[in-house]
């Protein structure tokens, strides 16, 4: 029986309300908890404004985290040219004064970006090797080999 | 590959995705990204889902008339546009003009409205309703005649069964042949309300 695909595209409400919690999650664990809000706010805004071309019944997970993952990257060169001070007092601190950062996902973000992602869109992101792949923009075999190897690295400096 | 331990996803602090994603509607207008918002308003006659469009309030709808907020979003979506927010600022001034009207100190809306969802016929009868003053009542056949055709009362009925905009466009102040009150889109019980509320004396 062939998927059924919808007429119309759902509501961004609730596009937004869907995919609102993995993609904070993931860039959380991509750019840390002060940065992800400013590239939360990116990766929507720029899901909106492209939205109508976004076909029904698509993958919008995938679609969405390649977004994201855009902005992620943007954010991380944006912010080795401006090589900021570690010190500076961030502007946020919206809603929660301890804003939790596990010392394994700080560990995460210091991997080469390839397998930094890999690792953060597969395990933070909770998303399957092929949709990390269309995110990623590579072959499967080659997101998968990412995630491996940035596990692996994980793995070596913790023993070591 | 060898088997390695996978790392449990980040600590998140909680609600800090759902406070992101209301912060989204404020990013979304600021950008004017954003082609229709909306609210819920609740009234003495029940929750209303308002929507907007850069044209103006598009629909007024009984939320347990119109198949619940879901199938509401849904027709906006298909029929205005999928870019759809929940945003209540970009609605304090319907929820402000409502809010007015039922403490009574409202007789009329001053708000831009969008027709778009009613068919040509019914914008036609639309507009004749909203020239009926508060806390009066005209017949359907009143309004079929305003509009050129005197036989055509159950058409107008039926138009103003479709009316997306109920209260602003007082479709409750249109009546059966000899007062009779007849069907309301939100139903019976709220066409008597609001009659009341405006002064009228029924039954």
């Amino acid at each position: 029986m062939p998927p059924i695909v919808p007429a119309h595209l759902p509501p961004f409400q609730r596009f937004l309300d869907t995919h609102s919690a993995r993609v904070w999650r993931y860039l959380v664990g991509m750019v840390g908890p002060l940065d992800a809000d400013d590239c939360f706010q990116e990766s929507f805004l720029a899901a909106l404004r492209a939205y109508d071309r976004l076909r029904p019944g698509s993958d919008e997970r995938a679609w969405i985290m390649t977004i994201a993952h855009r902005k992620a990257l943007d954010h991380l060169a944006a912010g080795q040219r401006r090589a900021r001070p570690t010190a500076s007092v961030p502007e946020v601190a919206h809603h929660d004064p301890a804003i939790p950062d596990d010392a394994l996902w700080q560990r995460v973000r210091g991997l080469p970006p390839k397998q930094r992602a890999a690792v953060t869109l597969r395990y933070a992101a909770d998303l399957t090797h092929a949709q990390v792949a269309t995110a990623l923009g590579c072959s499967e075999e080659a997101a998968r080999r990412s995630a491996h190897e940035g596990l692996a690295r994980l793995r070596k400096e913790t023993t070591s | 590959m060898t088997q390695l331990p996978t790392p449990a996803p980040p600590n998140v602090a909680e609600g800090a995705a759902t406070a992101a994603s209301t912060r989204f509607a404020d990013t979304a207008l600021a950008h004017d990204a954003v082609d229709v918002t909306y609210a819920t308003l609740d009234t003495p006659v029940g929750r209303l889902v308002a929507v907007r469009t850069r044209a103006g309030l598009a629909m007024l709808s009984y939320e347990d008339h119109r198949g619940g907020l879901d199938a509401i979003l849904d027709v906006a979506a298909a029929r205005l546009s999928p870019r759809v927010l929940e945003a209540p600022a970009a609605l304090d001034d319907v929820r402000r003009q409502l809010e007015q009207y039922f403490a009574g100190d409202r007789t009329t809306f001053a708000l831009d409205l969008d027709l778009r969802l009613a068919s040509p016929y019914t914008q036609r009868v639309m507009r004749a309703t909203i020239a009926v003053p508060f806390g009066t009542t005209v017949t359907y056949a009143t309004i079929a005649t305003a509009l050129g055709n005197p036989k055509a009362s159950r058409a107008a009925g039926r138009a103003l069964g479709a009316n997306p905009i109920p209260i602003v466009v007082p479709c409750h102040r249109i009546v059966g042949s000899s007062g009779r009150l007849t069907g309301y889109t939100g139903g019976m019980h709220r066409k008597v309300a609001l009659l009341e509320l405006e002064g009228l004396v029924l039954g």
